[in-house]
Parts: structure tokens; sequence; C-alpha cells
């Protein structure tokens, strides 16, 4: 583990709660969802992670308990540091609080995890569906929504396959 | 409505707290603009509230080439998954690749012999000049100067053509393998990457020569869509745009992969912040690429460019009539794949159009568990309403032009 | 100048109307800009100097459906972007025709998924299928080519 990310690893363990393993050389730090605002406002203001890369999940299926994992990369341009940041999500209850107060980007990556895996994140000034249509049902990237694997069509089930599908007015 | 592809009504009560209090008034006007507009490089919606000519608020939305290949990715084995990263951001397919071969790696920890490396990296770069001579064409299409578009396809054939010439297709190359390469680049390849290397930077001075100091670019360019380093930062903006607004994080330099440091390059900076100094990146950052080109070139080793370790790479073909072992390897790699261990990486490289990365989970097995790319364009269109604010609606084009998106990026 | 002086003097030129009318519109088949996915770069490429579409009277794209001939569908289509390229195809004039370039256009190509319309022809009729992943400009051209031959064979019929 790199030096500068003593202080860090210290901090998020003393004071957030957190667990902090390494695997492939990256920092991977599990945290209670309740304090990630103010862990990452400590991680923005004192130790420069000026960067919020990309918020995503996993979800690990139904019977798990945490159901989710909502994953955060953060990163330090000044000391060049990347830190990834796990929140265990319950999958009855699934909230998070949100990040757009601390950074703005949160706004579309939470936007895009309420549309794709269907988590709250609270106080977001403007939840919608941000990538698949307003009305669209479900949430796709879910492992309990199918992947919508269509049959593709050859002479032998042309007709049959045909019969399924959608038929505009032409 | 009977046609089952009818378009959704919206009501203004849905779009209400998108726009301000003076649209509802009737006092400005709300317009439509996209998904099929010639500007907006794609499928990009933009909802527009103006007032007279000039845009009060902008509210883009997206998800319109939205392919599910996140999704799509779960269902495949980790060597046939790949295939789907090339439509992901269509004008960097080498570098997708390249990423998600990094964060692959990085768990399986194979080591990948230096000749795969350097062709790695020429390849990479290529795809560079290709993306920015397509973003030159269509941005500077965007603000009315034809001829740099014609000239910037004839220039981007001659890549197409390298591309072709070690990977059988233009754009969706699949060159890079996790484990190295497809298989070694033709004898050719030194000659067609040479002839890039003699003809480019003229090329680029006829390009300069057209618009750096051309009257009507600089008054549709100098000081519009303002974006200063804190802002920039704030929304995660990465790649060009941001150095346009004066950080110098490129991680090519920062975070070297793929023998980057190796080489001598410099990572162009200007500290204006509008699409001016965006340009002046950008152009100044095709001429750094083909000095990275030369370079890898030129100490291109001899030796193999795949790694030994048949657990994770498919043996070459030569062999199978001969080795029943690679035999196996070939149908086991091929039909189940191989097994990565269980965990999550972020590997990230610099695309044309910033940063991006990809964070790979694995449960252990042959496929991978999760897949979600950190693609550039999406963080990098978020900021498009802050840079919009106040400037005109043919600013506008100017701005998305000069960001770089690409929607296969955006919307995955 | 002219077909006089090639002809000699007859002062006349018999044929068809239909071949009249077909000639007409093959030579000025004005495609609309629309651009999906990877397709569209292939396309712009097309257009551009090495493979020039304009010397099959195509150099002219409008961004507009009210004035375009043909609709080249360059991409995948998603479940967001199909009605609104029903919405397209409707406003365009009659005559009008649909080349689905690619795989992703033509049947889903690599994408078999929830997002992805499973082929173009879902939505609206389509004339020629180019298949490639994307095509390549010739192909495209190929693509435009064989449709000419189609349209040239088409009877004058009343709109319906």
């Amino acid at each position: 583990m790199d030096k500068q990310f003593q202080a860090i690893v210290q901090m998020l363990e003393k004071d957030f709660g957190a667990e902090v393993s390494e695997f492939c050389g990256e920092v991977q730090a599990v945290l209670p969802a309740e304090n990630l605002v103010a862990a990452s406002q400590k991680l923005r203001d004192k130790f420069e992670f000026a960067l919020l890369s990309t918020i995503t999940a996993t979800d690990y299926g139904l019977e798990e308990s945490p159901r989710f994992h909502v994953v955060y990369i953060f990163n330090s341009l000044s000391k060049n540091l990347q830190l990834m940041v796990r929140v265990p999500v319950d999958g009855e209850n699934s909230t998070i609080p949100t990040l757009t107060v601390v950074y703005k980007n949160a706004n579309w990556r939470e936007r895009e995890l309420w549309d794709m895996f269907g988590i709250t994140a609270e106080g977001h000034p403007d939840l919608r569906r941000i990538l698949m249509p307003d009305d669209w049902d479900g949430y796709p990237l879910r492992k309990d929504y199918p992947l919508g694997y269509e049959e593709p069509q050859f002479t032998f089930n042309f007709e049959e396959i045909d019969l399924s599908k959608p038929k505009g007015e032409f | 409505m009977s046609t089952p592809y009818a378009l959704p009504e919206v009501t203004l009560d849905e779009i209400k707290h998108l726009v301000s209090q003076r649209a509802l008034d009737g006092e400005t006007v709300l317009l439509n603009m996209g998904p099929q507009h010639p500007s907006t490089h794609g499928v990009l919606r933009l909802l527009l509230e103006l007032d007279g000519e000039t845009v009060v608020t902008c509210v883009p939305d997206i998800g319109f080439l939205h392919t599910g290949i996140e999704k799509n990715m779960e269902a495949k084995t980790y060597l046939k998954a790949e295939v789907m990263t090339d439509r992901l951001d269509y004008l960097n397919t080498v570098g997708n690749n390249l990423a998600y071969c990094l964060a692959v790696e990085k768990m399986i920890e194979v080591e990948i012999p230096p000749r795969a490396q350097a062709i790695r990296v020429i390849l990479a770069e290529l795809q560079r000049l290709a993306s920015h001579l397509v973003w030159l064409g269509t941005s500077a299409l965007d603000v009315a100067a034809m001829s740099v578009f014609l000239y910037a396809f004839r220039e981007r054939e001659i890549i197409l053509d390298v591309l072709e010439l070690v990977s059988g297709q233009r754009m969706m190359t699949t060159f890079i393998r996790p484990g190295g390469i497809w298989r070694d680049v033709p004898v050719e390849f030194d000659d067609a990457v040479r002839n890039i290397l003699n003809t480019f930077p003229k090329r680029i001075d006829e390009y300069e020569d057209l618009l750096t100091k051309n009257p009507l670019f600089l008054d549709r360019t100098l000081g519009i869509g303002k974006m200063s380093l804190e802002e920039a930062l704030s929304y995660g903006v990465t790649g060009s745009t941001l150095r346009g607004s004066g950080s110098d994080w490129d991680l090519r330099k920062k975070r070297p992969y793929s023998g980057y440091e190796q080489y001598d390059f410099e990572v162009p900076v200007a500290t204006e912040g509008d699409v001016y100094a965006r340009y002046l990146v950008r152009i100044r950052e095709m001429r750094e690429s083909l000095k990275i080109i030369e370079q890898a070139l030129d100490k291109l080793p001899l030796g193999p460019v795949n790694s030994n370790d048949h657990k994770f790479v498919p043996p070459p073909r030569s062999e199978l009539g001969t080795s029943m072992e690679a035999l196996i390897h070939h149908f086991k790699l091929w039909t189940e794949g191989f097994d990565v261990p269980k965990g999550s990486v972020y590997a990230a490289v610099e695309s044309p159009r910033g940063e991006l990365g990809v964070f790979l989970e694995s449960d252990g097995g042959p496929k991978p568990y999760r897949v979600h790319w950190r693609t550039p364009s999406f963080n990098n269109l978020e900021v498009l309403p802050l840079m919009a604010e106040g400037l005109l609606v043919a600013d506008l084009v100017a701005i998305i032009g000069s960001v770089d998106i690409v929607l296969g990026d955006v919307d995955r | 100048m002219g077909v006089e002086e090639k002809l000699g003097d007859m002062g006349v030129v018999t044929t068809t109307l239909e071949q009249v009318v077909n000639w007409g519109r093959t030579r000025a088949m004005w495609p609309m800009l629309f651009g999906l996915a990877c397709c569209a770069i292939e396309m712009m490429a097309a257009q551009a100097a090495h493979y020039d579409m304009s010397r099959f009277g195509m150099e002219l794209m409008r961004p507009s459906p009210r004035q375009s001939d043909l609709m080249i569908v360059a991409g995948r289509v998603s479940r967001k972007m199909a009605p609104v390229l029903r919405h397209l195809y409707d406003q365009m004039a009659e005559p009008k025709w649909v080349i689905a370039m690619g795989d992703c256009a033509s049947c889903g190509g690599v994408f078999n998924n929830y997002a992805v319309v499973q082929g173009v022809d879902e939505i609206v009729p389509v004339d020629i299928y180019v298949s490639g992943c994307p095509p390549r400009p010739e192909a495209l051209i190929g693509g435009v080519m064989a449709l000419y031959e189609k349209v040239e064979a088409e009877k004058i019929k009343a709109a319906a």
C-alpha cells in the first residue's frame, strides 16, 4: 500500500468505521452508508480527492444481505491516488445518501444508479430515469432482471418468431 | 395510438422542475433539439429554454443509444465479452479493448511481452489520431468549416487502413486480447505506420492553416463555453476537455500503463477553458501522439506477442495440429473460458475523450459478474448546461463539438 | 448540346414514363442525415472525399426528414429511440426508402438484449439490408446500388 494511504486508511477506519483491504494493488474500503457523505467530504477537502470518477453498483442476488454494494471510485489528482469505496445497501429498502452535495457529477451517476438498479439516492434534486425510457418497467442491471434474449430468426423458425414480434402499421 | 412504437406524450408537469418560472409564464420558449439533429453528434436530445436566441437552461436527455452492453457482457465469457467493448465508444475501439484487457490482466496476473505492449501503444495512439480527426472534422463542420471535414476523413482512411492491415477490420478490431494481442503484425506494418508518420505532420499543419488563425473560426470559438478548473473537476470532467481548463491530468503520464513511461511526450495544456483552448489542446495532442508512435516503432522489440500462460491465452493456431495439450487449451478457452479470481478491480486508460475506466467484478467463475464502464463522455456531457448558459444556440453547437462526445460512450 | 446532338437530328427521345420517373428518382436520391451509432461514422466516411457518394447523386444529406427520400438507419436502435425513428419515417414524404445499415439495424447484431430492437424492420419497412459490423463504405454504396436497381424496376402507383 502506498505510504500516502496510511493517513487516509487510519481516518476511514477510526472515524467512519470502514474496513480497508487491498486487492490487486488497489485500496478498497467498505463503508457504512450513513458515513458516506461525511467521509467523502473529508476525502475531498482534507485528502484532495477532487475527482469522483464514477458511481456504480453490484447486485449480489435476491437472497444475499446486503444485496447491493454501491461502488465509488475517488481520484486524487495532486497525490495521484485512487480509492475504491464500497457501500453495502440492503435489498428491501435500498437507499443511499446523495453525494451531489459534495461532487456535482454524482447527479447523473446517481440517476443512472436508480435507473439501472433501483437504488434511491436520498436528497437527490432530480431523480428521474436517465438511460431507459421514462415509462420503463424494472431495473435492467439487477440480477433478477432477464437479459431479454430473443431467439434468432432462421428459415425453419421464421414464422414462429415473426408472430411474437411487435408489428407497426406500415 | 395503435402502433407499438408511438412517441410517449410529455406533459409540462413532468418537466416543470427543470425549467425556470419564466418558461411556465410563457415568457421564454421551450425548444426541443434532437435526437435527430445534425449537430448533436449522434442521438443526443436537448431541452432548451430560450430567451430569444439566448440559452437560459439546457437539459440534456440521453439514453437514445442505450445498448445494454454492461448487462450483455455478464452473459458472456471473458474472451467473448470483449467483442462488446468495441461498440461502446466506436471512435476509440482499440482503447476500449485495452482498458478491458488491462482490467482482466490485473486480476489474472499474466505477464505481457514487451512487443505486445509496444504494439498496443502504437495502435492506441493511431486510434487516438483517428478519433481526433473525426472530432476535428465534425466540430469544424459545426462551425461551418466544411473543407476540414473532407480533409480529416481523407487522413482517417490511412489510419483505418493500418488497423485493417493488422486485424482485418476497419473499426471493430478486437485486436488487443487478454494476455497480449491477437497475432503479430504483418511485415507491411512498419512501412504503413512510417507512411503515417511522414505525411501527418504536414497534414496537421494544413488543418491549422485552415482553422487556427481563421478569423471566422476564432469568432465562433474564442471565449465561448468557458469552464474553470474547479468547475471541471467538480463535474468529473477528464481528458482534453479538462486539460483545456488548465490541468495536466493525463493517465498516460500519471499512471502509465502498457509501457507509456518509456516514451518521451508532453501533455498539452491550455488555461483559457474555452472552445478554442480545447481545440488547441487536441491539435497539439495529435502531434504528441505521432511522437509516441515514432518512438514505439523505433524501439519495437522482437519476440512473442502473447503470454505463454495457456490457462488464459489461447495457443497459436499452428500448434493445434501437433500438440494435444494445445488442442485441449483451445477448446477449453473458447467454450468454457477461464476462471478469474474473486474480487473487483478498476482499471483506467486515457481515451481520446478522457478517463475510460472499467470496473470489473468477478465471482470466481468464467463470466464477469459485473462490468461497469466509466465512460468519459458521460461526465463531460453533464457539464454542458453550465457551459452553455447565457450563450446563443449557435454557440451551443460549437460547445457540443468541442467537448467531443460520442453517444455510444455516453449511453453504453 | 445534349441528346439531339449525340443521336443525330431526331428531335425526339422515346422512352416510357416509368423509366423517366425512376431515372429521376435514382439520380438524386437524398438520404437523411441520420446517424445512430458506429455505422454512422462509416456513413460519414462514405460521404467524405475517399468514397464520395456524391458520384451517385447523394452529396446532399438532408437533416430534415421532409426533404429526404432515403433513410439510412445507421446503427443499433434502442427501445428509447424506436418511437423517434418511426416518427421520423412518418414525416418523410412519399416515395421513401429505407436501408438498414449494419447488423444491428438488420437483426440486432451482437446485442441480443433488453435494450436493442431486434431489427429495425419491426418499426419501418426495410428495402435493403447491408451486412457488416460496421459495413465498409463500399458495402453501403453497394447497398445503395442495389436499391437503385430495385427502384428502377418499380411501377408507378397512386399514393396509398
